[in-house]
């Protein structure tokens, strides 16, 4: 206590005094005892697993849970292993992560950036938890991302797909494994050109808000290159329901593809209506008319029925993936719930691994450690083939699937087939694209 | 003391020392035990009890006083919280221009669409009040992105101005709100026993706001202007008729209850530096009502208990699942356990909601008055029970013919 | 305009929708004089009630196919509904496929019933509280209703389509003479237009027509003089809640292969209903009506691309633009009657 400082270290340095002053200095102690955030001392360590539990993305937040739960029992040592055995890394004993028994709390974002926040801090500040992962949006992603660099705890990100969160908004306490729009709009440009011919028009419909505009911007520029012509971008409002009156005026505007920037229960009623409107029964500039759906879910696909057959869209990942990885996860997985997993299971269930085998490598738990041993880390048997974690922005640059709904699916699972799986190589770019620009990292933050 | 009588003194140092000694109070369970899930006593919640309580006081000067039921304040919330974050962005991470500047905003609003909205009464005013704020919550997820940073919320970031403060730390992170040095996220940790009880800066800052706020509140509640407020609430038409304007009072109660939200909003952003457009849509107005109802509209405490309650069971209960339930009846047979569990299953986790809404309805149900009258009711249940006790005692020793 | 008769078109649809939800609502609170948040629930409840119909034909049992594998690879279960076994596989189909048009008359009792159910287990001990309790104490139970749906059917929403021989469009254009694909529209939003003015019609002519709606008339009115006549006014306005959440729930039924059913599309509705039952006047029924199509129709045109390019964001708001014009300019809606509920 050489000198007076009111910074957050020196007031409660002060406390302590006080303690000490008033005779209680062994029960009066600092938060900042610890070297970092929630170091965990005992003979655990506390995840938060932070998913929806209500609201329209409570199906997918359970299946989020459901890959937690397995990978929890993966890491203890319970189970088959799932893709530990496959995973190129061998770090992970099946013994905890650093020996420490796994423990977890679970916790509701409803899909509401405020909601996730008060979730994911009393995951910190209650439980102790060390890492926080989770969330099925990226407007979810990004503000509890940027909590946990302010609290000094790592965020492992669940499904979010907006560019931002690895480009403007991003943060060195955050990690992506989830592909993104720029992803979806290159990996998804090349499939579409040759189905569909380099000559087309295109009508864009895009939900009003962060997702919408990049993943629109990233369609539209990546199938601009290849030739084809957006004749209009329409915005509509999260809150619609019914998009009647967004639909009806296409046809009269001469596009023959029709865009769905739409995501979730958007996604389900513009297509469905879109369907219903009779649009792809339709011949124009004497061509079938088309509808793209630029970013699939399985519960999506299952939302919209019947309505999604034949129709391209991206997806992360799917189970009908035939690498060791995927075959590995889909087999414990199933043996467990009873049906196979969605991508929204395998990125959650992979960002646990790919956290519990960087602290092992790192052999720490402190954020700016486990950070390091994450960036440009090169991993594969997880399911997407060779993957890279770049370290200039936090995102994982692996294979990317083009789907297709299925013309005859044989069970409510089976909805999606892969049309192609594109390389690494074409959908990479550089960490200053324009689509990524403005934010930094800024530096990794131990808290405490 | 402070010009209030003893009944109205009383309340207010009952309050006094419930927040001061809500770290106690709230974390009953030692840390580490079962029945620590229903710990309430640390920062981020405690401060959540003291803002939304801040927010009801402020919706209950309006809504308890003179009858008119907002269904948009939460608005003026999301205003000051907008505010807020652009001070800290522009100007310094001090928190008391940020608060200053949200309470002024939201005047300012509150100013707009009460004199718009308060030229008509009842439902009509209900429904004028939820357009203009779900229409604010529309536009600040959409077309004002630039604004209000849409989906996401406005954050900071690493390349704000703050002219009076720094861009970033010395160790490259974006700096957090304090007053004059203190930081608001600062915490100091008193251990007993197996007990843990967290002492937050952030925490102590609301609760002094609070006191500041419930005093006022219990200043208008007795002033001359607040009987007025009653009188309207009472009778408007006799009022008119008397040949006073009651317009300007109403207008007047419409603004200091905006203020009091963008208060709560701008304390929201010091404690927690992001501020999101779902903080305006008519859920979370409606739940500012369904707070100031369940406490009991009109009594001076009910707002801030009912917001308590309802920020309890989101925060607690939601964070209960199935590995939870299991430990805490592994002392039961397996059998029974697994239909325990079961049957508690629905109601936790993610079904919290149901939860809430079943309780909604018995409260309203059984407890017209909110809690506050079930406090009542206890209270006078306690004393009959005395007096009978006396009375039968006394009975004993007098015994009949 | 070509593009403003789609528009009108589209707007007459969406608009038969908030129409027969409002029509319900403002039905109850003319009689009752209950503003019932749970209404937004009892349209969820009738799209249920044509999923569970639906679940109900495709109940089935399993057959293990030894020659098919599952994902795991063991044996393939194939499930086989038992309205094929009855009937044989063509009958079956063409039954589960005529699922939602057979849910209306499934849904009628079952949401008469619900609403009976409601009004007498609950609604009637809030006639006296104010609007506030009920406020509260109905959207108590929306919530309440709402996630038990989610707890038996998931929160995804579930696919459940028209009938085959309903899908597709009819070129309206070609009719008027304009060129062919200029303006479609789906057989199925024209039955629905047609169905919510059948059921707008039956409900203003039982009104009008029947002794019963005479009654319930002259209580909407003055309920105490019609009590002291001796009528027993509360058994014919409890009859009129079944009706108003019958109206809602067939609104729900046909509705599904519109959009979907999930378990929050009552909430989705029911801040737009409100709106459409104070715009038009609270307690008046043609106003409710009135009121539907006006803003949906107005909600349609503020969606076209040539409106939104020069005021963005005026589809996001145009609703609540209008309640505050017209409740500014005309204080009780279009059609209220003076000093409702402004107190």
């Amino acid at each position: 206590m050489s000198k007076l400082d009111v910074s957050r270290r020196g007031l409660l340095r002060t406390g302590a005094v006080a303690g000490a002053g008033l005779a209680l200095p062994t029960i009066f102690t600092a938060q900042s005892a610890h070297a970092f955030t929630n170091e965990p001392t005992g003979g655990t360590v506390t995840l938060g697993f932070n998913v929806p539990q209500t609201g329209p993305y409570a199906d997918e937040g359970a299946d989020e849970l459901r890959a937690y739960e397995l990978a929890v029992e993966h890491l203890n040592g319970g189970g088959d292993g799932g893709m530990m055995n496959t995973f190129s890394s061998k770090a992970l004993q099946g013994n905890g992560i650093l020996g420490k028994k796994v423990q977890y709390v679970t916790g509701d974002t409803q899909t509401k950036s405020d909601a996730a926040r008060a979730s994911a801090k009393s995951m910190i500040e209650k439980d102790g938890a060390i890492m926080i992962t989770g969330g099925s949006s990226s407007g979810v992603a990004v503000a509890v991302q940027a909590l946990c660099q302010e609290a000094g705890v790592i965020f492992m990100a669940g499904l979010t797909h907006s560019n931002d969160t690895t480009g403007k908004d991003k943060r060195a306490n955050g990690f992506r494994h989830f592909f993104n729009s720029y992803m979806s709009g290159a990996a998804l440009a090349p499939v579409l050109a040759n189905a569909y011919g380099k000559d087309r028009k295109a009508y864009h419909l895009t939900a009003d808000y962060n997702w919408g505009y990049t993943t629109e911007e990233a369609v539209k520029s990546s199938t601009e290159a290849m030739g084809w012509d957006t004749v209009a971008a329409v915005k509509t409002p999260l809150t619609q329901t019914d998009f009647s009156s967004y639909i009806a005026p296409v046809l009269q505007s001469g596009a023959d593809t029709l865009v769905l920037n739409h995501y979730g229960g958007n996604m389900v009623n513009s297509l469905t209506n879109a369907v219903q409107f009779g649009l792809r029964d339709k011949q124009v500039n004497g061509k079938d008319f088309q509808i793209v759906v630029p970013l699939y879910s399985r519960l999506m696909a299952k939302g919209a029925g019947a309505n999604v057959k034949g129709i391209f869209g991206s997806t992360n990942w799917h189970w009908t993936l035939q690498d060791e990885g995927s075959k590995a996860f889909v087999r414990s997985f199933g043996t467990k719930y009873g049906f196979p997993p969605s991508q929204a299971a395998h990125t959650t269930y992979v960002q646990t691994l790919l956290y519990a085998d960087a602290v092992e490598r790192a052999g720490s738990f402190a954020p700016c450690a486990v950070a390091e041993a994450l960036e440009d880390y090169e991993f594969d048997g997880l399911g997407n083939g060779k993957t890279l974690y770049r370290g200039a922005d936090h995102q994982c640059f692996k294979d990317v699937l083009v789907v297709k709904g299925k013309e005859n699916p044989t069970s409510e699972f089976d909805l999606l087939e892969i049309v192609e799986v594109t390389p690494v190589e074409q959908v990479t770019y550089a960490p200053d694209h324009p689509q990524f620009s403005g934010g930094a990292l800024g530096t990794c933050n131990n808290g405490a | 003391m402070f010009n209030l009588n003893k009944k109205d003194l009383s309340l207010l140092i009952i309050v006094a020392v419930l927040t001061l000694f809500a770290p106690f109070i709230l974390n009953p369970f030692p840390a580490g035990s079962a029945m620590a899930q229903f710990n309430a006593g640390y920062p981020d919640l405690m401060q959540r009890f003291v803002i939304f309580g801040i927010f009801a006081i402020g919706f209950n000067i309006l809504f308890g006083l003179t009858g008119y039921l907002s269904f948009g304040h939460a608005a003026f919330l999301g205003v000051g919280s907008y505010a807020a974050v652009w001070m800290f962005k522009l100007l310094s991470m001090n928190v008391i221009p940020a608060i200053l500047l949200a309470v002024i905003v939201s005047g300012l609003f509150s100013l707009l669409i009460g004199f718009v909205s308060l030229r008509r009464s009842g439902i009509y005013f209900s429904i004028l009040t939820l357009a203009f704020a779900q229409m604010m919550f529309a536009l600040a997820y959409s077309v004002l992105t630039p604004i209000t940073g849409g989906e996401t919320g406005l954050q900071l970031a690493l390349n704000d101005p703050r002219i009076l403060g720094v861009s970033q730390t010395a160790e490259g992170n974006i700096p957090v709100p304090g007053l004059f040095g203190l930081e608001m996220r600062d915490s100091a940790d008193l251990v007993i026993g197996g007990w843990v009880f967290t002492f937050n800066v952030g925490y102590y800052f609301c609760a002094l706001v609070l006191l500041a706020s419930f005093y006022l509140a219990i200043r208008i509640f007795r002033s001359p202007f607040g009987m007025m407020l009653r009188a309207v609430k009472s009778n408007q038409q006799r009022m008119n008729y008397t040949g006073l304007n009651t317009r300007p009072y109403t207008l007047a109660a419409f603004v200091i209850s905006g203020m009091y939200a963008g208060l709560a909003g701008g304390l929201m952003a010091s404690m927690d530096p992001l501020a999101g457009a779902e903080r305006m849509q008519w859920t979370a107005s409606g739940e500012v009502v369904l707070m100031t109802i369940l406490g009991g509209a009109g009594t001076l405490i009910g707002p801030v208990l009912g917001a308590g309650f309802i920020k309890y069971f989101e925060n607690i209960f939601s964070k209960i699942n199935d590995n939870v339930l299991h430990s805490w009846f592994s002392f039961l047979p397996d059998g029974l356990e697994d239909a325990v569990v079961f049957i508690i299953h629905p109601f936790i986790g993610k079904g919290w909601h149901l939860t809430l809404g079943i309780l909604f309805m018995l409260v309203v149900i059984f407890l017209p008055g909110g809690l506050v009258e079930g406090g009542q009711r206890i209270r006078s249940w306690l004393k009959n029970r005395k007096t009978k006790d006396n009375g039968s005692a006394s009975h004993e020793t007098n015994p009949a013919e | 305009m070509d593009a403003i008769i789609l528009q009108i078109l589209n707007g007459l649809d969406k608009g038969s929708a908030y129409a027969l939800i409002a029509l319900g609502l403002t039905l109850i609170f003319g009689t009752l004089g209950v503003v019932n948040f749970a209404h937004g629930a009892l349209f969820m409840i009738g799209a249920f009630c044509a999923v569970t119909l639906s679940r109900i034909l495709t109940l089935s049992h399993t057959i293990i196919d030894e020659t098919q594998k599952d994902f795991l690879g063991n044996p393939l279960k194939v499930e086989v509904p038992y309205v094929h076994d009855m009937f044989g596989q063509a009958t079956g189909d063409a039954i589960i496929d005529w699922a939602v048009p057979l849910s209306v008359l499934f849904a009628i009792p079952i949401m008469i019933l619900v609403g009976v159910v409601m009004e007498r287990g609950l609604i009637k001990h809030f006639y006296k509280r104010p609007h506030a309790d009920q406020i509260l104490v109905t959207f108590g139970l929306a919530i309440v209703l709402q996630e038990v749906i989610k707890y038996f059917y998931g929160a995804n929403p579930i696919p459940t389509p028209a009938p085959a021989a309903f899908k597709g469009s009819l070129d309206f254009g070609a009719m008027l003479g304009f060129d062919p694909n200029l303006i479609i529209y789906p057989y199925w939003r024209i039955i629905y237009f047609g169905f919510a003015a059948v059921i707008i019609g039956g409900v203003f002519a039982f009104l009008q027509f029947t002794t019963f709606g005479m009654v319930v008339r002259a209580g909407m009115a003055d309920r105490e003089t019609v009590g002291l006549l001796g009528i027993n006014i509360d058994k014919r306005f409890t009859i009129m809640f079944g009706i108003a959440a019958a109206v809602a729930g067939l609104a729900g039924v046909m509705y599904t292969p519109i959009n979907s059913p999930n378990y929050h599309m009552g909430m989705d509705f029911l801040v737009l209903s409100f709106v459409v039952v104070v715009v038009g006047g609270m307690g008046s029924l043609p106003g409710a009506v009135l009121a539907g199509f006006l803003l949906g129709v107005l909600e349609s045109f503020a969606s076209m691309r040539e409106v939104i390019d020069i005021i963005p964001g005026i589809n996001q708001i145009i609703i609540y633009l209008v309640a505050i014009i017209i409740l500014l300019t005309r204080p009780r809606g279009l059609m209220g009657r003076k000093g409702v509920m402004e107190d």
